[in-house]
């Protein structure tokens, strides 16, 4: 049957899951960077792990509503299982090592994901925190495993499917990098546009709701955490495997707060949000690193409160009176004499 | 043939009060129950005893039979007991078309399903629209819940326990707040629940009441007081006094 309200129904739906031009233009962009940046490829691959941190974060947090700062514990443990397996000769190709750490670093969400399923959000703000800290102090007390303090040494990689070598100049990195994030990406879009991800939608909205329509919410929050500490881990295995090295600061607190940050920079529950704040957050950190190697931070925090004073909203607002702003010019100088009235709010 | 939900001797403590005490109720298959009594003598909490969302102190709940006492609030949905809440309780963020897709997906089992889009399922788009024609949410279904007039957000709340397809179906005061003016749609989509559908109604309004029901149960301070059929309920003297605020003790 395909009355006209069915197919208005069906169209709407399928909406959600098609490519945008601004989706599509994003990832054109990210590719020709490969050809047309090739002396940024450094920090590109920076960007791209961090951003691949971010959606992590961006799929308990924007979609699941769960607050965590200690996001870290799963990126660190992903990282040190990536290393050490390496390291120790058992797994060196590093497509193989991405996979073990991400089900590595997933294991240990699953675990610790029945410690935030109780509580409010300062409560899980809490224990992820915990979580975070104690297993940064277990890899500095395992110094005979981890060296500690000094770094995990000696990782040297295999060429990726035992083709492409990593290069100094990072090439292949930022390539492997960016083709991680985007099918990474991908299943994540996919995931949060499923039956599955309208359902974490409803958890985070109403947990009474969902569950007196049949939604067991615990169970939920149990799958999209433990999915989220294995893409977090598979981002920290990616930076072991691009640097060869691990050092403590991959569990570190300033971590899990610095994702959390690009996440409020680039706006959650949209999954670019942590692509576009990775961008933004490492690009500033760069700049004003530059200007002011040892004050950076005082502009980042500075950003920062204005960023949540200021509110999204109002950016939004500001947003649109610019588009406004544009057209009307637009309009203007294309007649040359009336003054244009406002365009109508249905710009696209 | 067991009744489609029972109750036996239930009761709810919280602390120091006895919010429900020694209620057996129970309600007919295909039956249209009212349970009716004053502010705070318990109805809501009985609703939430029988989804689930409560544990009683003591007591047993029997859903067509079987002992559902023990069993999680998200399982007594999918066993076929839905309800809705005498305060709006609707996904702020989703619009009419999401939510009841959602419910829809949870019902058919595909709610975990990670791998393909919302919809792309057989029967869920034509479900949502049969929910959405049934309820008159064509004109806002594309909108966010938290944009909907009051009235359209308790059509909204009905559809949803609805689109669970329940064979017990627990109304808790589903036009409370409602201006006259969209009322009668309300009232009229309850009218039209179907037939196999067991209705558990709590109500404060009289008329709806009596034009709805076929059994009322009177609850008072967390007991059951006195059932019968609306004729004898209305005629009932110590449901009047009740309701004229007397005393029972003088």
């Amino acid at each position: 049957m395909t009355t006209p309200l069915a197919d208005q129904v069906s169209r709407y739906l399928a909406r959600r899951d098609r490519w945008t031009a601004p989706e599509i233009a994003f990832w054109l962009v990210a590719a020709a960077s490969i050809f047309l940046l090739p002396g940024k490829h450094l920090i590109l691959t920076e960007i791209a792990i961090l951003g691949l941190f971010a959606l992590s974060l961006d799929l308990i947090l924007g979609y699941a509503g769960i607050i965590s700062l200690g996001q870290a514990a799963y990126f660190g443990f992903g990282a040190y299982t990536a290393g050490l397996i390496a390291k120790y000769g058992f797994v060196t190709e590093p497509v193989t090592g991405l996979v073990v750490s991400g089900i590595a670093a997933a294991a240990l969400g699953f675990v610790t994901s029945f410690l935030v399923l109780r509580g409010s959000d300062l409560t899980r703000l809490m224990v992820t925190l915990g979580v975070a800290l104690v297993l940064r102090e277990i890899a500095n007390r395992l110094d005979w495993l981890t060296g500690g303090a000094d770094g995990l040494q000696g990782v040297t990689m295999a060429p990726i499917l035992g083709r492409f070598s990593f290069d100094i100049a990072g090439h292949t990195a930022y390539v492997y990098s960016l083709v991680v994030l985007f099918l990474l990406f991908l299943f994540c879009r996919r995931l949060v546009n499923s039956p599955f991800g309208l359902s974490l939608r409803a958890v985070k909205g109403n947990p009474t709701r969902a569950a007196a329509v049949g939604i067991s919410v615990n169970a939920r929050l149990v799958a999209i955490y433990t999915v989220a500490a294995g893409i977090a881990g598979i981002a920290g295995a990616l930076l072991t495997q691009t640097t060869q090295f691990a050092s403590l600061d991959v569990l570190d607190f300033n971590r899990s707060a610095d994702v959390l940050l690009v996440l409020v920079i680039g706006g959650i529950g949209y999954l670019y949000g942590g692509l576009i704040g990775a961008i933004l957050f490492k690009l500033m950190q760069d700049y004003l690193a530059s200007v002011t190697p040892q004050y950076w931070q005082f502009w980042i925090g500075l950003l920062l409160v204005i960023l949540v004073l200021v509110g999204r909203e109002r950016l939004a607002a500001f947003r649109a009176w610019i588009r406004h702003l544009i057209a009307r010019v637009f309009r203007t100088g294309g007649s040359g004499a009336v003054t244009a009235s406002a365009p109508s709010a249905k710009e696209p | 043939m067991a009744p489609a939900l029972q109750t036996l001797a239930l009761e709810k403590r919280f602390g120091g009060l006895l919010a429900t005490s020694d209620v057996s109720l129970t309600v007919e298959k295909g039956a249209r129950h009212a349970l009716i009594g004053p502010n705070g003598a318990g109805k809501t909490t009985i609703i939430n005893l029988l989804t689930g969302v409560l544990r009683p102190t003591a007591g047993r709940i029997l859903l067509e039979g079987r002992d559902i006492t023990e069993i999680e609030a998200y399982e007594r949905v999918r066993l076929g007991v839905a309800r809705t809440f005498q305060i709006n309780q609707l996904f702020a963020d989703l619009t009419p078309v999401e939510t009841l897709g959602l419910a829809v997906s949870e019902r058919m089992g595909t709610g975990t399903h990670w791998w393909r889009p919302v919809g792309t399922r057989e029967g869920v788009t034509e479900e949502i629209v049969a929910l959405i024609e049934a309820f008159g949410l064509a004109d806002v279904m594309h909108e966010r819940t938290a944009t909907l007039p009051y009235g359209k957000q308790r059509l909204l709340e009905i559809a949803l326990a609805i689109a669970c397809r329940p064979r017990v179906l627990l109304l808790d005061e589903p036009a409370a707040g409602v201006p006259d003016a969209e009322r009668h749609e309300i009232l009229a989509s309850i009218a039209a629940l179907p037939k196999d559908v067991t209705v558990l109604l709590i109500e404060h309004d009289m008329d709806v009441v009596f034009s709805f029901a076929d059994r009322i149960s009177v609850l008072v301070n967390g007991s059951l007081f006195v059932e019968g059929t609306p004729d004898e309920v209305a005629r009932d003297p110590r449901v009047k006094a009740v309701y004229l605020g007397e005393s029972l003790d003088g």
